[in-house]
């Protein structure tokens, strides 16, 4: 399986900025409409873009491997987690927004009515949604690339030696 | 195991009609304004306040709910599992 010239330059074009747009919904989760889920489709989308423009063994050799994305999905989970099980350790409460308004990390004082809104806000809610973006990115990563691998796999060179063997159509009973 | 002795097709409409009938406007069944909404009220005058996000959806999903957004990032982790289990490479 291979996609054309123009599908190849199209994807290596657009991949970095989808990879962007996806980090800016999910960071500005607590500012703006969106948030770890969408995010993490977003980025997800990138990396389905890079599977249908290249070669899938192409990709695995020279990037990242399916297990490593789990590794990557598991450890958003754990981080949500952790998250929010320091709020029972360091406060009161699961899922207390102990880092709102402590001067650490986004813990700037927010200001109350319409704004446009401070980027260092909103305690422990950005870091949730980072947490909840990696795994949505590693989980449907993990899921597209199982799902390449049960397809049927040619070299470079096989598809070059007989280019159109994909395009051969059989006669239906 | 006993037959049913109404058709399926006259059961599914049967089930359709009813359900039409019980959503019109003068059967008196009103949907999308709730009597009391004192906790949509305290949401949104509180949110800011209490959570720091300007955004009160990003504020009711990750914090004031946030055991439905950890249930959620479950059943995603869960579904992952099922769909690596069914796809998996014998080496």
């Amino acid at each position: 399986m291979v996609t054309g010239l123009i599908g190849r330059a199209a994807g290596r074009l657009l991949v970095p900025f989808i990879f962007i747009f996806g980090f800016y919904i999910v960071a500005h989760g607590h500012l703006s409409p969106g948030g770890g889920f969408q995010g993490g489709a977003v980025i997800a989308t990138g990396v389905a873009l890079v599977l249908v423009c290249y070669y899938y063994k192409e990709c695995m050799e020279r990037f990242i491997e399916a297990k490593d994305f789990k590794l990557i999905e598991s450890a958003g989970l754990i981080l949500f987690i952790c998250t929010a099980l320091a709020g029972l350790v360091l406060a009161s409460s699961f899922f207390f927004n102990w880092l709102n308004a402590s001067g650490g990390l986004f813990g700037n004082p927010v200001e109350y009515g319409v704004n446009a809104g401070d980027l260092f806000t909103a305690g422990i809610i950005p870091v949730l949604n980072f947490a909840v973006g990696i795994e949505v990115f590693g989980g449907l990563s993990v899921v597209l690339l199982y799902m390449f691998a049960g397809l049927k796999e040619t070299t470079k060179e096989e598809d070059e030696a007989e280019p159109q063997n994909f395009a051969q159509t059989e006669e239906l009973p | 195991m006993a037959r049913c002795s109404v058709p399926p097709k006259l059961a599914i409409f049967l089930i359709i009609a009813v359900t039409l009938i019980l959503l019109l406007p003068a059967f008196g069944l009103t949907f999308g304004h709730p009597l009391e909404s004192s906790t949509d009220q305290y949401y949104i005058d509180h949110s800011q306040e209490q959570t720091g996000s300007n955004n009160v959806v990003t504020a009711i999903v990750f914090d004031f709910r946030g055991f439905d957004t950890l249930g959620e990032a479950t059943v995603l982790f869960i579904a992952v599992l099922g769909v690596a289990m069914f796809f998996r490479r014998r080496h």
